[in-house]
């Protein structure tokens, strides 16, 4: 391509790109729907147009033949620089006449200094006290409510679906609040030693909170027709981590390494659900030590 | 004009000759060395849409009830977070524009990033004396890895609090301290203490932005220090000459250029692709969960190795020691940063290669290393794909579970596989009939092509 053409390209794609920023103000004042898409198209069109003339101007209008240029590699190192950073440490270190003392005189001022720098790092949290861990809203005899506050009753609860359910009268938003129930056969339920009565009904509740790493339980699996894959589960959508409500949320798939905890039941004289007691286990992601303590309030 | 200027500055700053080198330094011409430029300038895209985001949004989880412009939300209970998001998006006008360019941004520079690293790997770039460069670049990366985990956490819709809670559930599985860390990072149990949020927000637009910006610029100081590698070149035999473009009139207009390509692109993404419309997950609540839910791309293998992982739990005396997150989350990420930050030590130690390099290996000029890398790719590779197995069941119709079973066993062979064949691939390319020339400047196979534009 001949300069002069290269020139006058050049020149159009700036005068391009001044029109497409120009363009970008005048949506911008004006308003327009689709704001966001024209926007975007302006300035993009606008730097992409600069980004050409760029380019082009490299390429064609500097020197038309740009030379590559040979270098040298810098020299790979200074030993006669390493050997005066060395003897003028070395020296200042040997004028020293008592230097264990001095060092261990040091030593102990900055590891001093340095622990109390670092303590104020303490107020970060309660961070030697994890019993806020074991904190659980749930006391025999609260009330079981739904998402707008409306006690829960053992009648309304379904066989092939499942509730979300909160403590009446507490805060919703901590991991030992919500529940997951749903209601089962109650033939079918083979629940593990010492939760007898816990299911009145064939109602069962568990923590809603995935023991392996928080999330929500969101997905209930309940196949109408024998599955080829196992059968009714409860689902956490992040790592798919599968609890069988049948069997005391034991965990059938996925990562979670132990069950949901269940929140043992019962029906009052009106017919809602209450906690019948505390929850079988700690709720939540599992740390250190975890299995040691039931919740409490 | 420019004469006295150089004159005014060179008299007060002593730059000229600092200048004169400036202008000729030489950068060897190859498509591959801009990723690492297109990541640089990713990140000032990110500065700038960013510092514009902080001007809007209100990192505060006192909640407040919705009633901007977005009719479906009308009247619901949110953070002022979430809620200074949605007002970004709907009522700061070109505020949607840069959210999303912000967006687009993070997902680029750190695909930028990745491939700028496996060019380095593969060509041995980050032999001595540039194992500094490398190591600072490898940690750039997980710097900017949790910078955007961080981002797109502070915004409170339900994806982003997901993304916490997991955050959290792999934090607490660290062995003896996990729980006294989460509590004081978090201020408290999940979802945690208001402090909480201001301390995630003085991390994603100060702590980690000075972070990487420090780590840039020691990376790029070293760079220009030890200068540029170059691919074998018969001009200049040997380790001791470097050819390029110089900076000045040649490399400074292209890669000014480059900038504005980059930008261009991000802010065509931003404007016309849809990235994160968090109006559709709504507000983050503690019992809600959706399914489908993904991170950013470039967390895909975590998510892929915390799904991997069978279930148990290391149980002592009834004592849980070790929680399951810990292998996926915890475990698998350290060794993949230390095996990136070992390597050119262990290379060093393997074949005992002391001496300087400024010229590249192509890959095949090196098959064991070759190989092993293209083993261990495809091993974070597979493990991310695992993380996408519940999309394939969406898509493909796979059942999930016997993807997760092919995974949990594919992981441990294929990568074993793929390092042979690749090996094999590379000694079949150096027999090539041809036969690659080790140095050339044109013609035969695999040949390093000179520039068209320095014939």
């Amino acid at each position: 391509m001949k300069r002069e053409r290269s020139e006058l390209l050049v020149a159009l794609l700036l005068a391009g790109a001044a029109a497409c920023a120009l363009m970008f103000v005048v949506v911008y004042a004006l308003d327009w729907p689709h704001l966001t898409q024209y926007l975007g198209l302006c300035l993009g069109l606008a730097l992409a147009l600069l980004a050409a003339a760029l380019i082009l101007a490299g390429e064609k209008l500097f020197p038309a033949e740009v030379e590559e240029v040979v270098e040298d590699y810098p020299v790979t190192e200074h030993p006669a620089e390493q050997d005066e950073v060395d003897q003028l440490l070395a020296e200042s270190g040997g004028r020293f006449t008592r230097k264990r003392l001095l060092i261990g005189a040091a030593g102990a001022a900055g590891a001093a200094l340095g622990a109390a720098l670092v303590v104020p790092a303490a107020s970060f949290g309660p961070i030697l006290d994890t019993k806020s861990f074991y904190y659980s809203p749930w006391r025999r005899d609260r009330r079981l409510v739904d998402e707008s506050g409306k006690p829960l009753r053992a009648e309304e609860i379904e066989e092939g679906t499942f509730y979300t359910a909160y403590p009446e009268d507490a805060y919703r938003d901590e991991l030992a609040a919500p529940l997951v129930v749903v209601r089962l056969d109650p033939g079918e339920l083979e629940m593990p030693a010492g939760r007898k009565g816990w299911t009145p009904e064939g109602i069962v509740a568990y923590s809603k909170i995935c023991t392996h790493a928080g999330c929500a339980i969101a997905l209930y699996r309940d196949p109408k027709f024998p599955a080829a894959e196992p059968g009714r589960a409860l689902v956490c959508p992040c790592h798919y981590s599968t609890f069988d409500p049948a069997r005391g949320a034991e965990v059938t798939f996925g990562p979670a390494g132990r069950p949901l905890p269940q929140l043992p039941l019962l029906v009052d004289s009106e017919g809602d659900l209450r906690a019948a007691g505390q929850f079988s286990g700690p709720v939540g992601p599992a740390f250190w030590g975890v299995r040691t303590r039931r919740p409490s309030a | 004009m420019i004469r006295r200027t150089v004159r005014f500055l060179d008299q007060r700053s002593g730059a000229a000759p600092l200048l004169r080198k400036t202008l000729r330094y030489a950068f060897p011409d190859h498509w591959s060395f801009l990723l690492g430029e297109v990541a640089l300038y990713a990140f000032v895209v990110l500065v700038a849409t960013g510092v514009y985001l902080t001007f809007f949004f209100e990192p505060s989880t006192a909640t407040d009830t919705y009633q901007g412009s977005y009719a479906p939300l009308h009247g619901v209970e949110a953070s002022r977070a979430y809620i200074s998001v949605l007002h970004i998006s709907f009522d700061v006008k070109a505020g949607l524009l840069i959210r999303q360019t912000h967006h687009w941004a993070a997902d680029v520079f750190i695909a930028a990033i990745v491939l700028h690293l496996i060019r380095v790997f593969f060509t041995g770039a980050y032999r001595k004396p540039r194992e500094l460069t490398y190591v600072i670049g490898v940690l750039m990366l997980f710097a900017a890895l949790l910078e955007g985990y961080l981002g797109y956490s502070l915004v409170d819709d339900l994806l982003s609090g997901m993304g916490l809670a997991i955050g959290y559930g792999v934090g607490l599985s660290i062995p003896f301290v996990g729980a006294n860390l989460m509590v004081a990072i978090f201020g408290h149990p999940f979802p945690g203490a208001p402090e909480f949020w201001s301390r995630m927000y003085i991390a994603h637009i100060l702590l980690l932005p000075l972070l990487i910006g420090g780590l840039l610029s020691a990376h790029l100081a070293l760079v220009a220090s030890r200068h540029h590698t170059q691919f074998p070149r018969k001009r200049v035999p040997g380790e001791r000459k470097l050819i390029g473009l110089p900076a000045f009139p040649a490399q400074a207009p292209r890669s000014l250029g480059l900038l504005f390509a980059v930008a261009a692109a991000l802010v065509l993404l931003g404007g016309l692709v849809q990235i994160n419309p968090i109006w559709l997950w709504g507000p983050y609540h503690v019992s809600q969960g959706t399914n489908g839910a993904q991170p950013d791309w470039y967390l895909g293998w975590l998510i892929g190795a915390l799904r991997l992982v069978p279930h148990f739990d290391v149980v002592v005396w009834n004592r849980t020691l070790i929680p399951n997150p810990f292998w996926g989350g915890i475990l698998f990420p350290t060794v993949v940063m230390g095996a990136l930050l070992a390597w050119p030590w262990v290379e060093r130690r393997a074949t005992g290669d002391r001496r300087f390099h400024n010229v590249l290996q192509r890959p095949r000029d090196a098959p064991v290393r070759t190989a092993i890398g293209a083993g261990f790719l495809s091993w974070v590779v597979m493990i991310f794909l695992a993380g996408a197995s519940d999309r394939m069941l969406v898509w493909l119709g796979i059942s999930y579970m016997s993807q997760v079973w092919f995974y949990r066993v594919a992981v441990w062979i294929l990568p074993f596989v793929i390092g042979f064949v690749a090996w094999r691939f590379c000694l079949a390319l150096q027999r090539m009939p041809q036969g690659p020339p080790r140095t050339s400047d044109g013609g035969g196979h695999g040949a390093v092509r000179r520039p068209q534009s320095a014939k």
